[in-house]
């Protein structure tokens, strides 16, 4: 973990990052426009493994009682919201607290996206598979509902369904016996909208906490804040190198 | 007494023989063969003979195109099955025995398990449940206690 | 055929009894088969297994048997491999239960299944990184070469293979045991899980629960037909089993006492073998002193050489398993990943708390099912081929010389 006086102060890099897009904007507009293009990408046309999909989570942003995140996936994906033992969550609001200085932090949980995902390693069938764009997703057609990924996955990010469903989200096809999770709004992200459900509402809640982008676009706003900021993986030393990543812990 | 037992198996065989010929013959006459409502539109993407045969081997190509690597064409999507033949009662492709996948289906007793993970409606049609319930942020005691 | 010649003993024919058994057999499994169909049905909301606890009781028998199976083998390969006449007597048997038991422990994992009607995906998708998927190619190998192994030792015509089908039955049955314990061992993410030591730890632990099932059965087929176990092969095997509850328990010491060393892996043995609640009684009271020191004490006691004792030490192993796998399996889900490490943690996903598991009827029922199913095939095999030890006991006053 970072020490506190890593975290950033928010105005100066909004500021920065301003700055940034503004000069790369006039200097490398060429380069930025091809980009756009490539973001944008047709519907015949493969997730490239150019892209990388990842979320910067600014924990000093997020606020401890929100859940605004957790509700906007919800709703996106068809989820209950209920929060027995065995229902779906896909995102979580984790408060941690400090042993030792008390310190609490409130943060989003939720798939991390991992490079090297212990889920895709360990599933018979390889119904756990990570897209060429680096999402992680299960594919529910060959999944037979062995749970074993949810043995491995080190972020407790995964759930199964345990009884019939009905009236789902037609872009969002979810059924009983077959594992799920966080799929960072595949469907909007096809549809060229490049963000989740979780980090418009965080946005519109006016926290600003999280995050998404492409982080191998060096002009993203997330490659930016990647190399301007120290920035943690959750269980870094599994080395699973994830796609989401936290600032301010 | 074993004669007649005899002679009402041997019919009985023939009965059941002459039944079984029937079968296959009541499905090439057509007889109770499934009505399906016209779809929206035209055509269909390809010609009603072709699908009636292939359109399982283009949703499996589609479905893996799209799982797997991204594709969203709709051209042979699932959704796009949905959108168009979706039942006037019913709104759907498999609510009743007369929606347009169970027709021939049930005819044919051909199960299904797209519709157990897939929606059997237009998105047009799809409503989010009302008010998903907000996660409470209190930590549940599921029986146990802090290690 | 006349009928005369289906029976369990040469001497002494008891047809009812055999369609007893069967009808016993058979009532377990019409059990299973609801639960099945009623899970099937409803999902596995009618469980307790949950997004905490995803492996259940059936994983407990299921896992139990499927080391067990391997490890029942053993009594065969000492005697084709080792080249001892008294197991030579007792291979036919050690394969039959072998291939039962697995068939047994696999029948239950896939009735588990979320999807069981995608048996055929499984068997027609693998991803070789997966432990998973190689065990479903060990435990398909394991039923053709143990199956194999079983001709050449029924067929006399086939008697010289018996010696290299049953050299590669238990190499095969080594790799299967190491690929079984690896499934725990390979996940990294859990503290109670992630390490090497599981691979040979589940090897002896199958030598130890194979051996005692193989020694109930056998007793239980004397016991019907009549026929007093021999004083020395009763207590060759009883000294084998205590070699093995020995092994067990040095092994299990070894992985805590490894554990103790490592900083971040003090809270889970706090947790699994002092304060866990329930795990630590299971732990301390079942898997070591029922399932280990108990046994030992009884072999090792004046009345250990009387066939009674040496069956209820065998029981008591067979129990003990049970206990170590519900320790392993549930015990280890049930303590929280450590996401944050030097955090509390507290969420709505019950991050940072003891997972509870309160097993159902419908998981029981689908577990016993597995018992079932090796107890259908055992029986029915016994009956239709010699499966009976046949001693010959001018080998055994040589061996034990």
């Amino acid at each position: 973990m970072n020490e506190q006086n890593l975290k950033p102060d928010s105005s100066d890099r909004r500021a920065f990052l301003k700055a940034g897009a503004v000069a790369t904007g006039t200097a490398l507009a060429p380069g930025v426009l091809l980009f756009g293009v490539a973001q944008a990408r047709a519907p015949g046309e493969p997730a490239s493994d150019k892209v990388r999909w990842g979320m910067i989570i600014d924990t000093t942003k997020c606020a401890s009682g929100c859940s605004d995140c957790v509700t906007a996936c919800n709703t996106e994906n068809g989820l209950s919201g209920a929060t027995g033992p065995q229902d779906s969550q896909w995102i979580r609001k984790l408060n941690i607290r400090h042993l030792k200085s008390g310190v609490e932090t409130s943060l989003p949980m939720l798939c991390q996206h991992c490079e090297h995902p212990p889920c895709v390693d360990v599933c018979p069938t390889g119904a756990s598979m990570k897209r060429a764009d680096g999402i992680v997703l299960v594919d529910r057609h060959t999944c037979i509902g062995c749970r074993y990924c949810m043995m491995a996955c080190p972020y407790k990010a995964r759930s199964f369904v345990h009884e019939p469903l009905t009236d789902q989200n037609p872009e969002v096809p979810r059924g009983k016996g077959c594992v799920e999770s966080c799929t960072f709004c595949v469907q909007k992200v096809d549809r060229g909208e490049n963000t989740t459900a979780c980090v418009e509402a965080c946005n519109a809640a006016g926290h600003k906490a999280m995050l998404f982008g492409d982080l191998n676009d060096p002009q993203s706003e997330i490659a930016q804040t990647m190399k301007t900021y120290a920035t943690t993986e959750v269980r870094a030393d599994l080395r699973l190198n994830t796609g989401v990543r936290y600032q301010g812990i | 007494m074993a004669r007649v037992l005899h002679n009402l198996i041997a019919w009985g065989l023939l009965v059941l023989l002459a039944s079984l010929l029937m079968a296959p013959a009541a499905v090439m006459a057509g007889v109770n063969k499934p009505v399906l409502e016209r779809g929206k539109g035209e055509r269909c993407v390809e010609d009603t003979e072709f699908m009636r045969r292939n359109h399982m081997a283009l949703l499996k190509h589609h479905r893996d195109d799209t799982m797997r690597r991204g594709i969203r064409t709709t051209k042979h999507s699932l959704k796009g099955c949905v959108d168009c033949h979706a039942s006037s009662k019913t709104g759907s492709v498999a609510a009743s025995k007369e929606d347009f996948c169970m027709a021939c289906h049930v005819y044919t007793g051909v199960k299904l398990d797209c519709w157990d993970c897939h929606a059997t409606k237009p998105m047009k049609q799809y409503r989010p449940a009302a008010t998903p319930r907000v996660t409470p942020l209190m930590v549940q005691q599921q029986g146990g206690q802090q290690p | 055929m006349p009928s005369q010649e289906f029976c369990l003993s040469p001497r002494e024919c008891k047809p009812g009894q055999f369609w007893s058994l069967l009808a016993v057999g058979g009532l377990v499994m019409l059990g299973t088969l609801a639960a099945f169909f009623y899970l099937e049905h409803h999902g596995h909301v009618m469980t307790g297994m949950n997004n905490q606890i995803v492996w259940g009781l059936p994983h407990v028998f299921a896992v139990f048997l499927i080391v067990a199976a391997s490890g029942v083998l053993n009594v065969a390969s000492i005697g084709s491999v080792f080249g001892k006449k008294m197991y030579k007597a007792r291979a036919p048997l050690s394969g039959l239960l072998a291939i039962a038991m697995l068939a047994g422990g696999l029948a239950v994992l896939v009735l588990d299944l979320g999807r069981p009607d995608r048996l055929i995906v499984a068997m027609t998708h693998y991803n070789f990184k997966s432990i998973f998927a190689l065990n479903m190619i060990f435990y398909n190998g394991f039923f053709a070469i143990v199956g194999l192994y079983l001709l050449t030792l029924m067929d006399r015509r086939l008697n010289h293979w018996s010696k290299p089908v049953g050299l590669l039955a238990f190499l095969w049955r080594l790799a299967l045991t190491t690929a079984t314990g690896s499934i725990f061992g390979f996940l990294v993410a859990r503290a109670g899980y992630n390490s090497a030591l599981y691979a040979p730890m589940f090897i002896i632990y199958s030598f130890a629960y194979g051996l005692a099932v193989f020694i109930l059965v056998q007793s239980v087929m004397y016991k019907w037909n009549n026929i007093q176990v021999d004083e020395r092969i009763l207590s060759r095997l009883k000294n084998l089993l205590a070699i093995f509850i020995a092994a067990c328990l040095y092994f299990t010491a070894v992985l805590h006492l490894t554990n103790m060393y490592f900083a971040k892996q003090w809270e889970f043995e706090r947790f699994i073998l002092l304060d866990g609640g329930i795990y630590p009684l299971l732990f301390w009271g079942g898997q070591v002193f029922l399932g280990g020191i108990l046994p030992l004490v009884m072999i090792f006691s004046r009345a250990g050489k009387s066939p009674a004792t040496v069956f209820f030490a065998a029981l008591l192993v067979v129990l003990g398993g049970h206990f170590q796998m519900y320790v392993t399996i549930i015990g280890g889900q049930a303590f929280p990943l450590d996401l944050f490490p030097g955090y509390a943690e507290s969420s709505s996903f019950f991050d940072g708390v003891v997972h509870g598991y309160t097993p159902t009827i419908w998981e029981f029922l689908l577990g016993i099912g597995g018992i079932a199913t090796a107890f259908l095939i055992t029986t029915a095999a016994v009956r239709v081929l010699k499966f009976m030890p046949q001693d010959d006991f001018k080998d055994i006053e040589l061996e034990a010389h």
